[in-house]
């Protein structure tokens, strides 16, 4: 083992020199982005040569510190939520040598924001039932089929793409998991609008869209392999980050509780305490998480910590409402805001209220996720199912 | 005893009417577009109940050209309008405004609001109940009334706004002021199906229905009938989002089996579905209470609040849940229920006020 002592000297040479080398004042964004990966300082964690130096999670705030310090441009990561936390986990892990330095360095300097086309009409907690097609021709696939709650599509630039390429054997395995250009014909992206007024998510569809088999990424048939790998990491971009304390949620309903003195209850007070304590106990777990995980991939314990994030969420938000009484019925405009971000604590406490009820189903539910942890950290048994071992075609649809 | 807590066969003809009417006149498409702008709904659907259907006067005293009905039918009406979220001005001036101005012995405005000519809103924000009510507005010594009430509800459309305000030498009056007086700004807010506005008045001219003591009980009237009554369309709240829920859990197929059958949700249901029932009776008892003009009725009011408050926020909130991804989408008629939920939730004081207020009732105060 290296010594850490060891690493953070050397993590802060390298920084002090990059930062010589690229003066983020006199250097333009997407320039000093691209030699941050080119550096290996984009994630510490991603593998080296790939905007990474192979080092555990943890060192990350080193070098988030480093060049926060020094009046750095970051990435926006809140644009490309997916893109980070979804698809960049799953390339490095599946993708090979050509694959990675074709996508990465767009993807982590956010000049390619990236979407997740898993979900499907008929298809969304049983994910592998999807019915999307992918037909091989020549080197290319053909890709028939729709996709639906598709996040950012609207703008992204690049997709991961999990497609039916064997309707002749049992659903898992007749999954492959692709890299779709979003930009190709027969690639159709409609907006759909959500609760909260906003157009966050699209419906996709796909009509005979081609996608060369060299943007295929695992091999034919292990699509679901490739894809519960992307899930875990979802579910820990979700719930798995470890904020500091009192931020996010309970910072939001902490600072209406301090602001307005005249709406002080007995009542709301237990409340608030209970849900501040459990959000800390929240973040101590996540810290010891991403701990445990150091570099690996994340495991189904993941989704606990999103199950959590989610119930946590919705409490303390549909708690702020109570707390502001009719002020906090107000809300900024329904018509959509056409902000891309991902904003779970923007806006009102209206807005929170209403948005914190997708972080349940967004992601997987938490009632699959409840399911996931039972069934495989605790190995419980599955209830019966008809369907695991049919041949897909054959599965009453 | 416990009163009568199920329905005769009036009772249910009427929901059952209304229920007809509602299903074809109140579409929840028409109640979304409110939220792009678009209240038209509103203006069609009063006429129709308000005064073909003689909902306006409902409580009226016949004497002073209504029906004389208790506040049993009142919940009856209540329960079908929470069920179809339709945004009339039902509670807000057939119920609230019309105890009030029984309480003041207003019999001009009492007639005036039977016979449908206008409707008449209580200038109080949306979320007061009787523990947390305080004047914002004045009367000077020429009978004009200056201030600002905000967030109030049923003002949209109405033509009377019933005004609490201090009075120079700093007593209390309830007073009316013409809508057209003062200035309604529009605000948008969390439930678009009852929408709220902010009042400002600079000088408005009023008549003072009552003052002091008076003033003080003829407010406690609406507001504690109020929450009696909205508790009814919570329940109806309630109801709708349990039906639609299990309708979609015998619908929907995920893993090759129906979504319901799977224990973890169907338990859920079980459980919804006791506590929508459990609703449904102190929803009853508190209407009950207040038509037979028991002793019980205050605490029967704080517990219908305390209770089903939270059982139709809890309703709502399962139901978009168990719809997954539609039940996020703004065309799955869902969030327009969870909106109402929430905010009937901190109408007429939240739960927590209600609690609060039955502490002082039932000697378990801190
Ligand atoms: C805001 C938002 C953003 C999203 N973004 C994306 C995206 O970018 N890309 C993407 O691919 N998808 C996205 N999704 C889709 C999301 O992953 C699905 O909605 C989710 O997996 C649920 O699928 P469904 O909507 O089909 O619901 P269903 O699977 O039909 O579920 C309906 C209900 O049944 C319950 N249920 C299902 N199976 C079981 C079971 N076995 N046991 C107990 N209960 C069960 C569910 O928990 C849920 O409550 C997004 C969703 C939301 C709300």
């Amino acid at each position: 083992m290296r010594d850490p002592d060891d690493i953070t000297k050397r993590l802060i040479e390298m920084l002090s020199r990059f930062l010589l080398e690229h003066d983020p004042a006199l250097t333009d964004r997407v320039t000093f982005l691209r030699a941050r990966f080119a550096a290996g300082l984009a994630e510490v964690h991603y593998p080296l040569g790939d905007g990474g130096l192979g080092l555990p999670r943890g060192y990350q705030t080193i070098v988030e510190g480093a060049f926060e310090q020094a009046g750095a441009p970051n990435n926006a990561p809140e644009l490309n939520v997916i893109g980070l936390g979804m698809a960049a986990p799953t390339i490095i892990a599946y993708g090979t040598p050509e694959q990675r330095a074709r996508f990465l360095p767009g993807l982590w300097t956010g000049e390619d924001i990236w979407c997740q086309l898993f979900s499907e009409p008929g298809a969304g907690s049983d994910l592998a039932g999807l019915s999307t097609r992918a037909v091989p021709e020549g080197d290319e696939w053909v890709v028939t089929g729709q996709k639906v709650w598709t996040s950012v599509a609207h703008v992204a630039r690049w997709g991961i793409l999990l497609a039916r390429t064997d309707p002749d054997v049992p659903k898992h395995q007749g999954l492959s998991f692709f890299i779709c250009d979003m930009t190709a014909p027969g690639v159709e992206v409609r907006p759909l609008r959500q609760l909260t007024g906003d157009s966050e998510f699209n419906e996709v569809f796909f009509t005979q869209a081609r996608i060369p088999d060299s943007d295929r990424l695992g091999d034919v048939g292990s699509g679901w392999d490739v894809a519960r790998a992307t899930l875990m990491n979802e579910r820990m971009a979700i719930g798995g980050n470890v904020p500091p304390r009192e931020s996010g949620m309970v910072g939001a309903v902490a600072r209406t509780w301090r602001e307005h003195p005249e709406r002080h209850r007995p009542d709301l007070h237990e409340r608030l305490l209970r849900l501040w304590v459990d959000a800390e106990a929240a973040r101590i777990a996540s810290a010891r998480l991403q701990q445990k995980l150091a570099a690996g991939q994340p495991g189904p314990e993941g989704s606990a910590g999103k199950l959590v994030f989610a119930r946590l969420a919705q409490e303390l938000s549909s708690l702020e409402v109570e707390l502001l009484g009719d002020e906090g019925l107000l809300y900024d405009q329904w018509s959509p805001s056409g902000n891309d971000a991902f904003d779970f604590t923007g806006r009102g406490a209206a807005f929170r209220y209403l948005r914190a009820r997708g972080n349940s189903i967004e992601g997987g539910t938490s009632e699959v996720l409840r399911n996931v942890v039972a069934e495989r950290v605790l190995r419980l048994p599955p209830e019966d199912r008809p369907d695991t071992t049919v041949a897909w075609k054959d599965l009453p649809k | 005893m416990i009163a009568d807590l199920l329905t005769s066969t009036e009772e249910d003809e009427l929901s059952a009417s209304l229920r007809g009417l509602l299903a074809a006149r109140c579409p929840s498409t028409r109640v979304l577009a409110m939220y792009d702008g678009d209240s038209s709904l509103a203006g069609e659907l009063w006429p129709a109940l308000g005064i073909d259907m003689g909902l306006a006067g409902l409580l009226v005293p016949e004497q002073h050209g209504g029906a004389g009905a208790s506040a049993r039918d009142a919940a009856i009406v209540l329960e079908e309008l929470g069920r179809s979220l339709a945004p009339v001005p039902f509670l807000t001036s057939s119920v609230m405004a019309v105890a009030a101005l029984q309480a003041a012995q207003a019999a001009d405005s009492l007639r005036q609001i039977a016979g449908g000519s206008l409707t008449c809103a209580l200038a109080v924000p949306l979320g007061t109940c009787v523990t947390t009510f305080a004047p914002t507005a004045t009367l000077d010594d020429d009978g004009l009334v200056h201030g600002r009430i905000g967030r109030v509800a049923g003002t949209e459309g109405s033509g009377l706004l019933l005004v609490p305000a201090s009075d120079p030498s700093g007593g209390l009056v309830l007073a009316l002021v013409d809508t057209a007086a003062a200035a309604c700004e529009p605000l948008a807010s969390l439930d678009m199906s009852r929408p709220l506005a902010d009042l400002r008045f600079a000088g408005s001219p009023a008549i003072v229905v009552t003052q002091g003591d008076s003033a003080a009980d003829a407010i406690r009237a609406a507001l504690l009938l109020g929450a009696a009554l909205l508790a009814s369309e919570q329940v109806g709240i309630a109801q709708w989002c349990l039906d639609t829920t299990v309708g979609y859990l015998l619908e929907r197929r995920q893993f090759g089996r129906l979504i319901g059958s799977y224990q973890a949700v169907k338990h859920r249901a079980a459980d919804l579905f006791i506590e929508v029932e459990t609703a449904r009776a102190v929803a009853r008892y508190a209407a009950a209470a207040w038509a037979d003009g028991s002793e019980d009725r205050f605490v029967a009011s704080a517990v219908a609040q305390a209770y089903c408050s939270d059982v139709a926020v809890h309703a709502a909130q399962e139901c978009v849940q168990l719809h997954g991804g539609i039940g996020f989408t703004w065309e799955h008629p869902a969030h327009l229920y969870l909106k109402r939920a929430k905010a009937d939730q901190v109408a007429l004081g939240t739960p927590g006020d209600h609690r609060a207020i039955l502490a002082g009732l039932i000697d378990l105060s801190m």
